[in-house]
């Protein structure tokens, strides 16, 4: 396509969206919505429209189909929260706004585990009356078959894989497909249906955030049909599958054979949840604003069209959150390319960085989300937003000392560097650019090399190919696997994280401080001491300067106003979709 | 005639067969070419080595690219058997690959596909054919009038206007505005006929708005052409009635372009209309496309790649061959 063409076809759809944003009106919120809105942000820290009202079949909507619905395989955030209908797991997130919703809850599991052998070995005894749709009892095997798959990586690969990590213990067990050996996976026991014990080598405080992952979910090995399992996964909770098709539709109607009784967390009310994929975002955003659609289940937030619709009519803007979703959007300093081995350089863009115009970039302070002065995102515990070493919140550019900087790293009149950038996120490619101008104020010239976004675990994912390449800043966002500091923190600072492929510990930072905390909080089994810890890991990261933090990621994302237990549960950054029913019954 | 046929369609097979070569090569070829690796695009953010490893046997990256042509080829003849695990699944012929993100075979889902796009091509032809070319005659026996202009003017703003900005202001405006229409989607003809027609009328409208633009210029063009020739002043000076020289006589010498096009247009839309089902959510061939290429998922990109490749070689035949029925003066040889 010519520059030209191109031009016409920008402004064509430019042109477009400004006549859909113009379109319509307030006419479509009356079409099939009666309730009022609660409020922006009311389902941040308290729960709208409270009900215990069953029926009616709950319409969800994404742009984006799920990575696989196979608990072993799923990794998107929104798959693991739509996880919860059919997945149950030994411990897992209570469903409850604010920090209550943090702090983990027995599931299948009767209560927390016993905790023995110096933190080493944990015992989970399962609660009675817990059965699979199809009537049979889901017993302690089940969890460890569940478990041993993750390690059948040959044939279920893209799910998280921590617990391999943790359990393999040197057996090199290939996964239940290949094994021979009728023990299985040795480290976890279940000397009865109803007890399973995990022996870990060494502690690993955080071990029970890890099963309470998708992927340590129950399967029972007679209907497990590999890697075509995720077309129709077995049911531990309380929603099963009825039908699935990649890329067009998933519906899940109730599972006869769960039992209220059993599960604390989920209150099921809709008779029947439909998932509908489509791809046109646009349409999407007005099925939401006409009511016909109820919730965008990727939570990536509504397109510009709509958001300048919504947030110019105070009646729509009722009907949303943007709550932060536990990620941050940052720009990593790479300490093997000079000068960024040198701390005064980079920090000087620290200061030369204008942290509105990358907010701006982001989306604004609602559709981008808040300046974030340090790498600790809020929903961790140990997380101080107040902690702002580098006064990045006041957002403008600190060219004084940005210079000052420059003159302590031996360069006065600035330099050279490589800012790397996934073509495919246009929001990271506005904040290269927005970093790229600031910089030039002090005479850093940044060109800007933008990669093919798939392959980011071999572009800036592979630290030899940063060196050889010059990629001095990399922008990148991360966002926890589970809400502690060291899910969190550890594969962005901790030195053994860092992977020839696949490395998100993209400064390559060795500092023995971090991991001598580390070791320290793989033993701390409270919280709150814990989170004195990861708060000490985040001065030293931004006292280092590895770390450009922009915003604490937030999307504005629309509910329909006849939703039920609408809350955002902070342990998957986003509305609690089990949680959810619908007003008016249909 | 049934020699011509029976040529042509071996030499459309060796087209298909050179189509699957080159998207064979640049799908398969390319990324070794460039260093990257496609099996790491299945292994999402985790790079674990028995993942890769896994992968690339699963997809057959661990053969010489030779043997993995030979093994597609062999498998739209006799089918493959694909590794899940515990058991193999098998891709009977013709075997066009077989989807590892999603877990499905290629071939049956663009046959559960194409009634989709079937749909929403014949039902637009049929629209953009008779507005078209009923606005390209009025246009060009009213050359210079006012409705001339209009037309023509009707037709630029339909050939300039892209189906993303039709599309999108129409469904606005239809569906969520006036509310006289339902929100498009496909439901089986046979299901219910009204109400597959409402939930297609609108993409119906906004692709044969495109096309009737561009059908409309074309015939008024080679009408006007046509309308200069001797034999039209001939059949004037005979006394022939308005109605016949223009319907017997200079219509049916008009066909034969507006044939040619129409076979390529529509043959190219039943590949897959990736824009107008993208905007309106249908699920058919070129939904497949669009999703197959954001999710790098290369045997759908192949497979849909060769099902349009098909409709397009099948349409030139079709063509050819109408040449003869149209124009008496064409003769199959």
């Amino acid at each position: 396509m010519t520059v030209k063409r191109r031009a016409i076809a920008a402004g064509a759809a430019v042109l477009a969206m400004a006549l859909l944003a113009a379109c319509g009106g307030n006419k479509a919120t009356t079409t099939t919505n009666s309730n009022t809105g609660a409020g922006f942000n009311a389902a941040v820290g308290k729960v709208v429209n409270p009900s215990t009202k069953k029926g009616g079949t709950l319409q969800m909507w994404s742009s984006q189909d799920a990575d696989s619905w196979d608990p072993a395989i799923g990794y998107y955030a929104f798959v693991w929260d739509l996880n919860q209908l059919y997945t149950r797991t030994l411990v897992t997130y209570p469903a409850q706004p604010g920090t209550a919703g943090l702090k983990l809850a027995p599931d299948l599991a009767s209560a927390m585990p016993d905790i023995t052998d110096g933190g080493k070995t944990y015992t989970f005894h399962l609660r009675s009356g817990i059965k699979f749709d199809d009537g049979t009892a889901i017993t302690s095997k089940d969890i460890k078959y569940g478990i041993e798959r993750i390690f059948a990586q040959d044939v279920l690969p893209g799910g998280p894989i921590y617990l391999m990590g943790q359990l393999d213990e040197g057996q090199n067990y290939p996964g239940p497909y290949k094994d021979k050996d009728p023990a299985g996976l040795k480290s976890i026991e279940t000397p009865d249906d109803s007890t399973i014990i995990f022996h870990l080598k060494a502690p690993y405080a955080d071990f029970p955030y890890l099963l309470a992952m998708p992927g340590a979910g129950p399967v029972p090995q007679a209907r497990d049909t590999g890697a075509k399992y995720a077309l129709k996964p077995a049911s531990s909770g309380p929603y099963m599958f009825q039908s699935y098709e990649p890329g067009k539709s998933t519906v899940w109607v109730r599972n006869p054979n769960w039992d209220p009784s059993t599960d604390p967390i989920r209150k099921a009310l809709p008779d029947k949840i439909n998932l509908t994929i489509t791809s046109n975002a646009d349409d999407l955003d007005s099925r939401l604003i006409a009511g016909t659609a109820d919730i965008d289940v990727g939570q990536t937030g509504v397109q510009s069209a709509a958001q300048i619709k919504v947030l110019q009519n105070p009646s729509l803007k009722a009907n949303t959150d943007a709550p932060p979703n536990g990620f941050i959007r940052y720009a990593a300093f790479a300490t093997t390319v000079a000068p960024f081995d040198n701390i005064d350089c980079r920090k000087a863009v620290m200061y030369a960085a204008d942290h509105t115009a990358l907010q701006t970039a982001r989306g604004g302070p609602i559709g981008g989300g808040p300046i974030a002065p340090n790498m600790l995102p809020p929903n961790i515990l140990g997380s101080d937003t107040k902690y702002d070493p580098y006064n990045i919140v006041q957002g403008k550019p600190q060219l004084d000392k940005a210079k000052e900087e420059l003159q302590k790293c031996g360069k006065p009149n600035g330099f050279s560097t490589t800012i790397a950038v996934r073509n495919n996120k246009d929001k990271e490619i506005k904040s290269a650019e927005a970093l790229q101008q600031s910089l030039a104020a002090v005479g850093i010239k940044a060109n800007i090399y933008q990669y093919d976004g798939k392959l980011l675990s071999t572009v800036i994912g592979a630290p030899d190919n940063v060196k050889k390449n010059g990629y001095g800043i990399m922008i990148a966002g991360w966002g926890a696997d589970w809400p502690s500091g060291t899910g969190y923190l550890q594969p962005l600072i901790d030195q053994t994280f860092i992977l020839k492929n696949g490395n998100y510990n993209l400064p390559e930072i060795k500092d023995p401080q971090i991991q001598s905390l580390f070791q320290q909080t793989a033993l701390e089994t409270d919280p709150t001491k814990a989170a004195a810890l990861y708060n000490q890991m985040n001065h030293i990261v931004m006292e280092g300067a590895y770390y450009l933090p922009f915003t604490y990621d937030a999307a504005l994302n629309y509910r329909n106003p006849r939703l039920t237990n609408v809350f955002v549960n902070q342990a998957w950054g986003m509305i609690d979709f089990q949680a959810l029913g619908v007003s008016d019954g249909k | 005639m049934f020699r011509y046929i029976i040529r042509r369609l071996i030499a459309g097979v060796i087209t298909l067969l050179v189509v699957t070569l080159v998207t064979f090569g640049i799908f398969f070829m390319v990324p070794k070419l460039t260093g990257t690796d496609p099996a790491l695009l299945y292994t999402g953010k985790q790079t674990d080595k028995v993942a890769i490893e896994g992968a690339r046997k699963k997809m057959g990256l661990d053969k010489p690219v030779i043997e993995q042509y030979g093994l597609f080829v062999k498998g739209l003849v006799v089918g493959r058997d694909y590794d899940d695990g515990p058991d193999k699944t098998h891709c009977p012929a013709p075997c066009f690959g077989y989807s590892f993100k999603n877990q499905f075979n290629v071939w049956q889902r663009m046959l559960s596909d194409l009634p989709v796009t079937a749909s929403l091509a014949v039902g637009a032809a049929v629209i953009w054919l008779i507005l078209g070319v009923g606005a390209g005659i009025i246009s060009a026996l009213r050359k210079g009038r006012a409705i001339d202009r209009a037309v023509m003017t009707g037709a630029l703003a339909g050939v300039s206007l892209p189906i993303y900005f039709t599309g999108l202001l129409s469904a606005s405006i239809f569906v969520y505005t006036l509310n006289w229409l339902p929100s498009p989607g496909y439901s089986p003809f046979l299901q219910n006929p009204l109400t597959w027609a409402q939930g297609l009328i609108l993409p119906w409208i906004t692709l044969a708005f495109l096309f009737a633009a561009t059908y409309a210029r074309l015939t008024r063009a080679t009408m006007l052409e046509t309308l200069s020739e001797d034999y039209i002043r001939t059949a004037r000076a005979k006394g022939l009635r308005e109605r016949t020289v223009i319907g017997k006589h200079a219509l049916r010498s008009t066909l034969t372009p507006i044939t040619t096009v129409f076979g390529l247009d529509l043959g190219a839309l039943l590949g897959g209309a990736v824009l107008t089902e993208t905007v309106f959510n249908l699920n058919g061939l070129g939904k497949d496309a669009v999703l197959a290429i954001s999710t790098s998922d290369l045997p759908v990109i192949l497979g849909v790649t060769m099902f349009a490749a098909f409709f397009i070689v099948l349409a030139n035949l079709i063509v050819d061959v109408l040449y003869g029925v149209i124009d008496p003066r064409v003769r199959l040889a």
